[in-house]
């Protein structure tokens, strides 16, 4: 090519409107606009008395997307305008929607650490609740830890091989004739099941041991675990069809060409392909269900003490922990120094004990959860089908 | 080793759908029998018929008889499996398992299928295998690596290595170079030669000139219009298929005067 065609744009007519390289600013300039929108905003609540720095921020914003916007549209044209409108427009959405969660976090995690690592590091995580009573200084959750660990993994054991199997009843059997009908029901079914209120779950828990039993007053935490599963397995159903939908036919078809029998094509090649997905619909399927409160209240009720057995008697999880907890309110502290009635150790008073401890059970359930992300990902990870070389 | 396949008054359908009508065919032990014809007309399918393939789709059956070694595989008792076992396949688009190493692929037809093997003779099997498929040379010091490594042509010879290791006496290939480049396809060619020797083969093409390279005899599938069942119009030597085929239609496919 010769230096006079590539000096010319080929076809001018396509630059009409919109700026060329030449005229388009560097981003200094939009932060000046920002400055300028953000002292306008100063001066107006200042005129209104009443500067804040939640309004500047919002009113400067507004501003900003008029006057970025405008000063835009003079200097560099009516594409270019456009472009930096909806990119303030979408950095603006980005912060709305990280203003929650990173509150959410902060307020946990600076509320809950008090506790956790005071007054003796970690005692919270080693202690039950055994003889604490009033704004006594002490106390732990580690039953309240046992508690939601083993009816989590109660109802993950029962949820986990239902949901499975049905997805893969779904997948690789509900596929013609009269299997394929009740295959859809199957699907119209757990869909209905998706939107079971929890505490309805509860109750199914509830009815189903009272029948069994013909105890009204049992509370065992087994009948959590079954009510959680209730929650659980449509959830692990739909995501885990998905992920076995994925599987390429070419798969299964390769082992059926080599003489497997479909069983164990199911078993050694499509689970296996799976795995990786299906590990992350489980863990989130778990993390679905680790923070139900209202299912547990009716059928595991609450206990201050360690209980392990899952088929004995009340035991105490993490969210109705932190329910009690926080519907305490503040310890009255009648003097300085309290005496626990049974080890007969003295301590502090604190009025604020019931919300500390309430904070640093939430901070201890989020980081259950993330411990548990973190295995799913590592197995999703060395368990994935490789590409490298 | 190799089998002679006596296909007669094969009938395949999807649902009530007849896609494919009437084959009566003899396929002749260790040679190559290419089957070629337009999109659609069924060729594929009756490909997948000889090993039972056809009915992993839901509603797909076949009506009629294919003897393998004197054996009907369609009589009532035969077990899909064991037919699979014994005609191998190689598809399309080459389809190695994405969780397994190179050697794991190979072995995948005993694996897979929960059987003990011992270590060297699991090691004599896949290089034997992979020397089938003129692939040693190239991957034998990355075995341990992942299939999907490979390039599109060796991860296509990968699959006729696994198909090998299983010891079929037929193997049936379904548009095998469709998705590779011509220089792979000529590696693939090249072993479709020495593979006659020890296998009965069956090849769906699309290409007439690869038909012409690598095959004893042709068969040419037609359809008379959509929704019509595909027929196999002739079958003869494919010097004589592509120099002077007695039926019209073939005559118009092969010369390019089609439709």
């Amino acid at each position: 090519m010769s230096t006079t065609t590539t000096s010319k744009p080929t076809h001018p007519e396509l630059l009409t409107g919109s700026a060329t390289a030449e005229n388009r600013l560097p981003g200094w300039h939009m932060l000046l606009t920002a400055l300028a929108a953000i002292l306008l905003a100063v001066l107006i609540l200042a005129l209104f008395g009443s500067v804040s720095i939640g309004g500047v921020i919002v009113l400067g914003y507004g501003l900003h997307l008029v006057i970025g916007f405008l000063y835009s549209r003079v200097r560099e044209g009516r594409r270019w305008a456009a472009d930096r409108l909806v990119t303030m427009l979408v950095y603006g959405a980005f912060a709305v929607a990280m203003i929650p969660l990173i509150s959410l976090l902060w307020e946990v995690l600076h509320r809950g650490i008090i506790r956790i690592i005071g007054p003796i590091p970690l005692q919270f995580w080693t202690m039950d609740m055994a003889g604490v009573i009033g704004g006594m200084d002490t106390g732990g959750i580690s039953h309240a830890i046992v508690g939601t660990l083993l009816i989590t993994l109660g109802a993950t054991l029962i949820s986990v091989p239902i949901g499975l199997f049905t997805s893969i009843f779904l997948v690789e059997y509900a596929r013609y004739g009269a299997l394929k009908v009740l295959g859809r029901g199957v699907t119209f079914l757990v869909d209905v099941m998706t939107g079971i209120p929890s505490i309805v779950a509860g109750l199914f828990g509830l009815a189903l041991f009272i029948t069994i039993t013909n105890d009204p007053g049992i509370r065992i935490g087994l009948m959590g675990s079954v009510a959680l599963s209730v929650l659980m397995i449509p959830t692990v159903v739909r995501s885990s069809e998905e992920m076995l939908r994925l599987v390429p036919m070419e798969l299964r078809e390769a082992a059926y060409g080599l003489g497997v029998p479909k069983w164990l094509t199911i078993v050694r090649v499509v689970l296996r392909t799976a795995i990786a997905g299906l590990t992350t619909s489980v863990t989130l399927a778990i993390a679905r269900v680790i923070g139900e409160t209202a299912p547990l209240l009716l059928t595991v009720g609450s206990l201050p003490l360690m209980n392990a057995n899952l088929f004995e008697g009340r035991m105490q999880t993490l969210p109705t922990f932190i329910n009690s907890q926080y519907r305490s309110g503040n310890a009255v502290c009648n003097s300085d120094v309290m005496t626990n009635p049974i080890t007969q150790i003295d301590y502090a008073c604190s009025t604020t004990i019931n919300y500390d401890r309430a904070w640093a059970a939430a901070l201890t359930l989020i980081l259950i959860v993330m411990f548990l992300n973190v295995i799913a990902r590592l197995v999703s990870y060395y368990f994935s089908p490789k590409l490298g070389r | 080793m190799a089998q002679a396949i006596n296909v007669e008054d094969l009938n395949i359908y999807y649902s009530e759908f007849l896609a494919v009508e009437n084959v009566n065919v003899t396929i002749q032990p260790r040679s190559v029998t290419a089957l070629i014809g337009p999109s659609g007309c069924g060729k594929s399918t009756f490909l997948r018929t000889l090993n039972r393939m056809h009915e992993v789709i839901p509603g797909a059956y076949a009506t009629g008889s294919v003897e393998i070694e004197g054996a009907n595989i369609y009589a009532s008792g035969v077990d899909p499996v064991n037919v699979r076992r014994r005609v191998g396949m190689v598809f399309q688009k080459p389809n190695p398992f994405p969780t397994m190493t190179i050697r794991d692929n190979v072995l995948a037809g005993v694996k897979l299928n929960n059987q003990r093997i011992s270590r060297s003779t699991a090691d004599e099997l896949v290089e034997s295998s992979l020397r089938g498929a003129n692939l040693w040379e190239e991957v034998k010091d990355r075995l341990d690596k992942p299939g999907m490594g490979l390039s599109g042509g060796q991860q296509q010879r990968l699959c006729i290595a696994r198909a090998i290791a299983v010891k079929p006496e037929v193997i049936l290939m379904d548009e095998p170079c469709s998705a590779l480049d011509p220089i792979s396809t000529l590696a693939i060619e090249d072993l479709i030669h020495e593979m006659k020797q020890d296998f009965t083969i069956v090849i769906v093409t699309h290409n007439m000139q690869q038909a012409s390279r690598v095959s004893d005899r042709t068969g040419f599938f037609n359809i008379a219009g959509t929704g019509k069942p595909g027929h196999l119009i002739e079958i003869d030597e494919t010097e004589k298929m592509f120099t002077n085929p007695e039926n019209k239609q073939t005559e118009d496919y092969i010369s390019g005067r089609f439709g």
